[in-house]
């Protein structure tokens, strides 16, 4: 195991802790929802993929003009989802609100294609911010300055998220509604209210990975963070999707495993990364069903 | 009553498509095709209440193997060249395909089931999406075992209107079959009450791993099927969207019930057919004439639009019956899925 540690550069170490960054930011937004909804948002991956549109679309703006409407765009989509989807949804079963987010899903990749494709190429080109993916020299190491800044952006943004939770009077509230929204609910919490805060603030959170993801990658398509919202959401439950912590650290653990295992395998065998990261997943989920960092809790009775 | 409607509506189906067009038998064909992919599907998470995203796996396992074992024997080591000389030297025909899709399936499904069925709730979702992901991964990058992230062409087309019927009817029944046996009432008893079901002596595990083993040899078959149907096919075809339009069907017909697959399945594809059509311009009284692109879009909200006003889906759940079953309504709805 040392010996396979002593085999990685520090590049590709510092890449495993960016790509660990994002995703703990998706995972965050996706375990913001779950806990006071407990519903699994698929479509999460295409409210980023919405900013990152916005982004494209207006590159011809001033740089924090594309990003304020990337902002408000992403964020706007999301009030609107929770209005017209996960309300009338809410107390269903997990797979029929997880399967109509499938469908939310579905139907916003058919309107990016659809309009998209009216110059007749799909993708376009965010060009205004790609310049923040070159690399610069910090300590002999070459690192991308999106990496730095997504590492930064990715603890500035869950030490907010932290105070806000445990300082404020909605932050206890949502804490409430996460561990039991019923009696919250009778000891006076508005759950309209409570739910709303927290779509609002995962909207915020998938417009910065927006962000963040299209300096990375300018090339936007109607599969645009895709990939990586299947990975978070594959992460989030090895974590632990009860608690937004273990949520968080398990959407970092399956960013920052999959960096890690990139770099150790043979250049050949890398088309295998896919594999070798999900059989991890499978080990892990075997040995600790109730998430990796799920301590001292166990369901004696285990409910579908 | 139970079996005889699904079952007489995909001999509908199947009847109907040997009537129309060339052009137009496709769209029967995928959805007798979709039929059984829907109901392999169902007879684990209908039955089981677990939810799973890897049933995809194994009909990608079936349309791959049936496919690969089809092609034939003149053209293969020249489409083919890298693959194990097992696969690359023989080829075999259409029923026997058939018959080795479903047994692999199956072979495959348990190796898979036997870990993982201690799971349940999300981490047993996202443990089989992770098998999904694997088999996808393997599939499309290991050449030793099929075409690679090339398209598997020169498959021959044995999937007519006969096939796929007798093939959607032998799964329907083999579903109807297993959900009436003692094996299927128990996994149905832990569906409703986990707890209770280990009370009275099921064992759960064993249970489910039934389930989807014979899941996983329905779906390797509704594979071989497809694989069939298609003449062609790559690794894309049998994925995430596959996934995500299969169980789509699947939650708007009824999750719980063999009719809420079959209906389920008819629908969406009866749909999605229309707007195809639609896109291209029809006919309906006045000429409807949608844009190109929108399908998806109609399609998607539609789906959404089921779920969000009949959350049990279409069937609510239930099956099929001509009188209402002679019990108080208390009990009823005490008894019927929807209740927690």
């Amino acid at each position: 195991m040392i010996g396979l540690l002593a085999a990685l550069d520090a590049p590709t170490v510092v890449e495993a802790f960016g790509l660990g960054a994002v995703y703990s930011l998706m995972a965050v937004g996706i375990g913001l929802v779950f806990g006071v909804l407990r519903l699994v948002n698929f479509a999460y991956g295409q409210l980023v993929m919405v900013g990152a549109y916005t982004l494209a679309f207006t590159a011809s703006w001033p740089v924090a003009a594309s990003i304020v409407a990337c902002y408000a765009v992403v964020v706007a989509l999301s009030l609107a989802m929770d209005r017209a989807v996960f309300r009338p949804l809410r107390g269903e079963s997990p797979a029929v609100m997880l399967v109509t987010t499938f469908a939310i899903a579905f139907v916003l990749q058919a309107v990016a294609l659809l309009i998209d494709i009216r110059d007749d190429t799909i993708g376009e080109i965010a060009s205004s911010i790609a310049s923040f993916n070159q690399a610069i020299t910090v300590a002999g190491v070459d690192v991308r300055k999106i990496t730095i800044a997504a590492m930064v952006i990715a603890v500035v943004v869950l030490a907010l998220l932290a105070v806000l939770l445990t300082r404020t009077t909605i932050g206890l509230h949502m804490r409430a509604a996460a561990s039991d929204i019923g009696t919250a609910r009778l000891l006076g919490v508005q759950a309209d209210r409570v739910i709303g805060f927290a779509v609002l603030l995962s909207g915020l959170v998938a417009a910065t990975v927006a962000v963040i993801l299209t300096v990375q990658n300018p090339f936007v398509g109607p599969e645009f963070a895709l990939r990586e919202t299947i990975v978070v959401l594959v992460g989030v439950v090895v974590g632990g999707i009860d608690r937004l912590w273990t949520a968080t650290l398990g959407g970092f653990a399956i960013g920052f495993a999959t960096g890690l295992i990139n770099g150790l395998l043979p250049t050949d065998k890398t088309v295998y990364l896919p594999s070798a990261v999900f059989a991890l997943v499978i080990l892990v989920l075997l040995l600790r069903p109730s998430g990796l960092f799920a301590w001292g809790r166990s369901t004696t009775v285990e409910r579908v | 009553m139970q079996v005889v409607a699904p079952a007489a509506l995909v001999v509908a189906v199947g009847i109907a498509s040997s009537f129309v067009s060339g052009a137009n038998e496709i769209y029967f064909l995928d959805a007798l095709v979709s039929v059984a992919i829907v109901v392999a599907i169902y007879v684990f998470i209908g039955n089981s209440g677990v939810l799973s995203f890897g049933q995809i796996s194994f009909v990608a396992v079936g349309a791959f193997i049936a496919g690969v074992m089809t092609v034939p024997l003149d053209s293969k080591a020249g489409v083919l060249p890298q693959l194990f000389p097992v696969l690359r030297d023989h080829t075999i025909g259409n029923v026997p395909s058939l018959l080795l899709a479903t047994a692999t399936g199956g072979v495959f499904a348990f190796l898979v089931g036997l870990p993982l069925m201690r799971l349940s709730g999300l981490a047993a979702g996202i443990a089989t999406l992770a098998v999904l992901e694997i088999t996808h991964n393997l599939l499309r990058e290991w050449t030793k075992i099929g075409p690679g992230a090339t398209t598997l062409s020169l498959v021959p087309e044995t999937t007519g209107p006969l096939q796929a019927t007798i093939g959607a009817l032998v799964v329907v029944a083999v579903a109807f079959a297993y959900q009436r046996s003692r094996l299927g009432r128990m996994l149905r008893a832990t569906r409703e009450d986990a707890a209770a079901a280990r009370g009275v002596g099921v064992n759960v595990h064993a249970q489910r791993l039934w389930a989807f083993t014979l899941s996983g040899a329905l779906a390797a078959f509704s594979g071989a099927l497809l694989v069939h149907e298609l003449g062609s096919i790559t690794t894309e075809q049998v994925y995430l969207e596959l996934t995500f339009v299969t169980l789509a069907m699947l939650v708007v017909g009824g999750v719980s019930s063999l009719w809420g697959a079959v209906l389920g399945a008819l629908v969406v594809s009866g749909v999605n057919s229309f707007l195809t059509e639609a896109e291209q311009g029809v006919d309906v009284g006045l000429t409807l004439d949608l844009p190109s692109g929108t399908r998806l879009i109609l399609l998607g909200s539609l789906m959404a639009l089921v779920l969000i006003l009949r959350p049990a889906g279409l069937t609510g759940g239930r099956e099929l019956r001509l009188s209402p079953p002679n019990i108080g309504s208390a009990t009823r709805r005490r008894l019927s899925p929807r209740g927690d």
